[in-house]
């Protein structure tokens, strides 16, 4: 299986930030925006959803650099 | 090293454990909720707070099938396996009540509720009672695996321990808090898993989020099982 690039995968991530800003300040023009609508709930799932994926990317990493050690072994 | 067959290098069931629980952060604040007094939007923590426990009691479980294990064939191997998986069970039990605890701060314990009970009442709640001592039998497990030097006798004796910890599961947490008078859901059969308790619409975030953080739970304690397997295999040559 070929291994992640991790670089690549920081600036998809970097990337997706850039995405979010953008949406939020077509918000300021719109003030229906996804992001704002239902009491702003959505921005509390997209915090949610950001601590999971940085807690999965880590153990992703954690169990990759194990692999390593494994086969170094 | 690398065993084929084994589940602990195999990836399907780490990714399914994401998906779910993606599905459970995302669609588990969503749902509509039905407006339960006191209750109200809180429900959604049957999501993160029970969901905590069902982790643990399925680590606890796997742990104990381990503990057996290892007495039948004193493989060392189902050792480590043991204490891994209850050590992050013990984890997830300190996360849930953890998170009980804020849960119930703004329900049982609030001011605005009608039904308001002081702290003083809660801290005679039998659940919480019951689940504090079921960890702090667990606390025992670790202390006890840790004071044996002897690498033989401390996998031994701390299974058969494991054993005891595991029955003392079923009066703590499951039996005496069900027979006394509690303000915790569930007194009449399984919480959670009551069909009269929860809506069908909850259901489908429900079952999910259990099997997400259990996989999830499995797989911090796989990874800390392979650490703990080389730390072996170093100390071997």
């Amino acid at each position: 299986m070929k291994r992640i690039n991790l670089k690549r995968s920081l600036s998809l991530l970097l990337l997706l930030c850039f995405t979010a800003v953008a949406n939020a300040q077509e918000g300021v023009k719109q003030a229906g925006g996804l992001m704002r609508s239902n009491g702003r709930s959505y921005v509390v799932i997209a915090v949610m959803l950001t601590i999971l994926a940085g807690l999965i990317l880590y153990l992703v990493r954690l169990d990759r650099k194990i692999g390593k050690m494994e086969k170094e072994n | 090293m690398t065993d084929a067959k084994n589940y602990m290098y195999k990836s399907w069931w780490k990714i399914t454990g994401v998906v779910l629980l993606v599905f459970t952060f995302s669609w588990g604040l969503l749902v509509k909720v039905p407006d339960l007094p006191a209750l109200e939007e809180t429900s959604r923590n049957l999501f993160f707070h029970v969901a905590m426990w069902m982790c643990m009691m399925t680590l606890f479980t796997i742990s104990v099938v381990n503990s057996i294990r290892y007495l039948r064939s004193f493989n060392l191997k189902y050792d480590i396996y043991a204490r891994q998986f209850a050590s992050t069970g013990i984890l997830f039990g300190i996360l849930g009540y953890s998170t009980g605890a804020i849960w119930m701060s703004y329900t049982w314990a609030d001011p605005n509720n009608p039904a308001f009970q002081s702290f003083q009442a809660l801290a005679r709640e039998p659940k919480l009672i019951g689940a504090a001592i079921a960890l702090l039998i667990y606390f025992a497990y670790m202390v006890l695996r840790d004071s044996i030097n002897d690498m033989d006798k401390r996998a031994r004796v701390s299974a058969v321990y494991n054993i005891f910890a595991y029955a003392m599961l079923f009066p703590t947490i499951w039996i005496i808090p069900r027979l006394l008078p509690s303000l915790h859901p569930g007194q009449q059969g399984n919480p959670a898993l009551n069909f009269k308790d929860v809506t069908p619409a909850l259901r489908l975030v429900e079952l999910p989020a259990f099997i997400g953080w259990t996989l999830l739970g499995v797989w911090i304690t796989t990874v800390r099982i392979r650490i703990n397997l080389l730390k072996e295999k170093k100390l071997a040559q």
